[in-house]
């Protein structure tokens, strides 16, 4: 796998499909995507990288360990959930607000936020196997 | 913040909860988001194993407490429910905690902290690296949501969470013997949630809903027996393949024998209590037609399944397959609660099921400390432990007397009650069978104790350094789960009419049903 063209390709296609699987993962509130396909395009970015360019720089870029990644995932989607005691309104009960950044609305939510706790577990959970089985090819 | 939308406050109605939640309603979710933030900080945290502990162990003492508060909202004021997202069930997902679900996730809850205690010592740091307090948190996540939700496909998932974590506590370590248990359990496991999948899927194919409390409603007001049957089958195949009854028994004392002795105690005491819960959440509350059709199979199951337990563990010689064989007797003791399923019956069945929960955790860990004290396993190697350390001798005879049914202790209560209940239902045959498992578990822990305690130590091991007395940790939580296995023996009554409770809420849903529709099941 490790000829010329994939090695000089592979860092633009990781960085695209990262963009793409943010895209992914923004659009999927009322549109077909969401945190989990997104964390899964992400992870195949990872993935790719890894096969071209070696795992020890992966993990470098990462900066953070994948496991943690998940463990942060999983921390923001629970706290999603709790942001509903506040206001009194059921566990994981939807709750937005729309702040104006430089004449634009954007909306934030809470299943933005869980929907981004998603995507993080997704990616660092897969992300942590596919990293972990090319080390072994390495070897 | 408001919500995004613009519709009316009486459209929006039709659709959501409208008024404020309780604040103690919140303990209906508080318990699971805990756990599973909790393990999350702990993966964060999974290298720095001295810190591990320390945030654990405060972790699933909270969910103790928070599990006995619900309990006492509970018993106070009914079962309550709070549906996720706010939208109105039957299609918002509902989590209804009645007596029987807040009893099962208290005992759960204490077992859990127990089983952490122990661990202090007992589970090294390379297996601390390896995930064991994130493991433990996510799996009692599992557990608990599994006995606090009101909507039969959300117990399915609950099932798979604590099976996945399961999976980890079961290959601490990755030994060649680990691996080849996790085989057999993850197989049968995953067989018995996909027919448990499968089940669930015709169920919503035939009534049209998954929320439990319309199932039971609905499940009423069926005529046609066949699909009601199909379906109980369906269930009680499942869920005697996850709680180790006999056909389908064979993966537990297979399997339960390999991982560390924390793991393999709170395996005993929950997960397979896990599938005696749901059995009796679908069986009795869901389908009590289809239960009265099985009466007859069930009751061949749960005595085929005491008598081979014990005939099982009366045969070992490796004291971690005996205790498996012993939890899976224990599993038949329930199970006659359930096949006879008068309230009487089902009082015994759970308060059975929840001294089991302490008394199998606490026999597991007492294996623990007689392995470390003697350095085997094996029973004809075992000796001397009696000189050794005196006071293990007693949390032995404790734990003991209590699974095997004998007072003053836990495990005789629940056992009075369901031969009561058999004779009562002119059962003989039944009775006679707890009986006589309650005779063979006493010869069986009998012989464990005068080869273990009191034969004196056997030359072969003295070259080894062997400590000469418990560790504290060990003792720490061994003795409290005999000091709670004695308190319930002696004082058994608070505990019968909690019991007697939450065997009138199953057999008789009304108040579940009304705190899931306040304002009457909707109609088909």
């Amino acid at each position: 796998m490790n000829t010329l063209i994939f090695r000089t390709m592979a860092p633009y296609l990781t960085a695209l499909m990262v963009l793409f699987s943010v895209f992914v993962l923004l659009r999927g509130h009322n549109m077909p995507g969401g945190g989990f396909i997104g964390g899964l395009i992400a992870a195949s970015a990872f993935a790719i990288q890894g096969i071209a360019g070696g795992v020890a720089a992966v993990r470098r870029a990462l900066w953070f360990h994948p496991m943690a990644i998940s463990a942060a995932g999983l921390f923001f989607a629970g706290f999603a959930g709790l942001m509903s005691i506040p206001f009194e309104v059921p566990f994981m009960t939807a709750l937005w607000v729309f702040p104006k950044f430089f004449g634009t609305e954007v909306a934030l939510s809470t299943p933005l936020l869980f929907d981004i706790g998603v995507y993080l577990v997704v990616t660092g959970s897969i992300t942590s196997i596919a990293l972990a089985l090319e080390e072994r090819e390495d070897l | 913040m408001a919500a995004a939308t613009s519709l009316p406050e009486a459209e929006l109605a039709k659709a959501l909860v409208m008024e404020p939640v309780e604040p103690s309603h919140w303990l209906i979710i508080l318990p699971i988001a805990w756990c599973i933030m909790f393990g999350a900080v702990l993966i964060a945290l999974r290298k720095s194993t001295d810190r591990q502990p320390l945030i654990a162990l405060p972790g699933l003492g909270g969910l103790v407490l928070m599990t006995g508060l619900l309990l006492k909202v509970v018993v106070d004021n009914g079962p309550i429910t709070m549906t996720m997202g706010r939208w109105l069930p039957p299609f918002g997902i509902a989590f209804t905690v009645d007596i029987m679900g807040a009893l099962f996730a208290f005992a759960g809850a204490i077992a859990a902290l127990a089983a952490g205690i122990y661990a202090l010592k007992e589970v090294d740091s390379s297996s601390r690296r390896y995930g064991f307090y994130p493991f433990l948190l996510l799996m009692m996540a599992g557990v608990t949501g599994a006995f606090l939700t009101g909507d039969i496909f959300n117990l399915y998932v609950w099932f798979e969470v604590l099976l996945i974590a399961s999976f980890g506590l079961l290959i601490l370590g990755s030994e060649h013997e680990q691996i080849d248990g996790a085989m057999k359990y993850a197989i049968l496991n995953l067989m018995g949630t996909t027919l448990f999948l499968i089940a669930t899927g015709y169920l919503y194919s035939i009534f049209g809903t998954l929320n439990m409390a319309d199932i039971a409603v609905r499940s009423k007001e069926m005529t046609d027996a066949a699909p009601l049957m199909t379906l109980a089958s369906l269930y009680l195949l499942a869920f005697a393949m996850k709680a180790a009854a006999f056909p389908v028994n064979f993966w537990l004392p297979a399997s339960y024998h390999t991982p560390r002795v924390a793991v393999a105690g709170v395996f005993a005491g929950l997960l397979t209590k896990v599938g005696v819960y749901a059995l009796i959440r679908t069986l009795i509350m869901l389908l009590p037609a289809g239960h009265r059709e099985l009466g007859f199979v069930l009751e061949l199951v749960a005595a085929s399944t005491m008598i081979v337990g014990v005939l099982g563990a009366l045969a070992q010689n490796d004291a971690r397959r005996m205790f498996g064989y012993l939890v899976i007797s224990g599993i038949g003791v329930m199970l006659a609660g359930i096949a006879l399923g008068t309230q009487d019956a089902l009082s015994g069945a759970v308060f059975y099921a929840l001294h089991s929960m302490i008394a199998m955790l606490a026999i597991y860990l007492l294996g623990g400390v007689a392995n470390k004290l003697s350095g085997t396993h094996e029973l004809s190697w075992m000796g001397g432990l009696y000189g050794k350390s005196p006071l293990s001798a007693v949390f032995a005879l404790a734990i003991f007397f209590s699974i095997a049914g004998l007072p003053p202790f836990s495990g005789f209560w629940p056992k009075v009650m369901l031969v009561k209940a058999s004779f009562e239902s002119q059962d003989w045959w039944l009775a006679g069978t707890i009986l006589l498992t309650g005779f063979l578990t006493t010869i069986t822990l009998g012989r464990f104790f005068a080869l273990a305690w009191w034969r004196p130590g056997l030359a072969g091991q003295a070259g080894e350094t062997l400590p000469a007395k418990m560790d504290t940790s060990a003792m720490i939580a061994v003795a409290a789960l005999v000091v709670v296995i004695t308190g319930f023996g002696v004082l058994p009554n608070g505990l019968m009419a909690l019991t007697d409770k939450a065997a009138e809420g199953v057999l008789n849903p009304a108040a579940y049903i009304q705190s899931v529709f306040p304002e009457g099941a909707p109609e088909q």
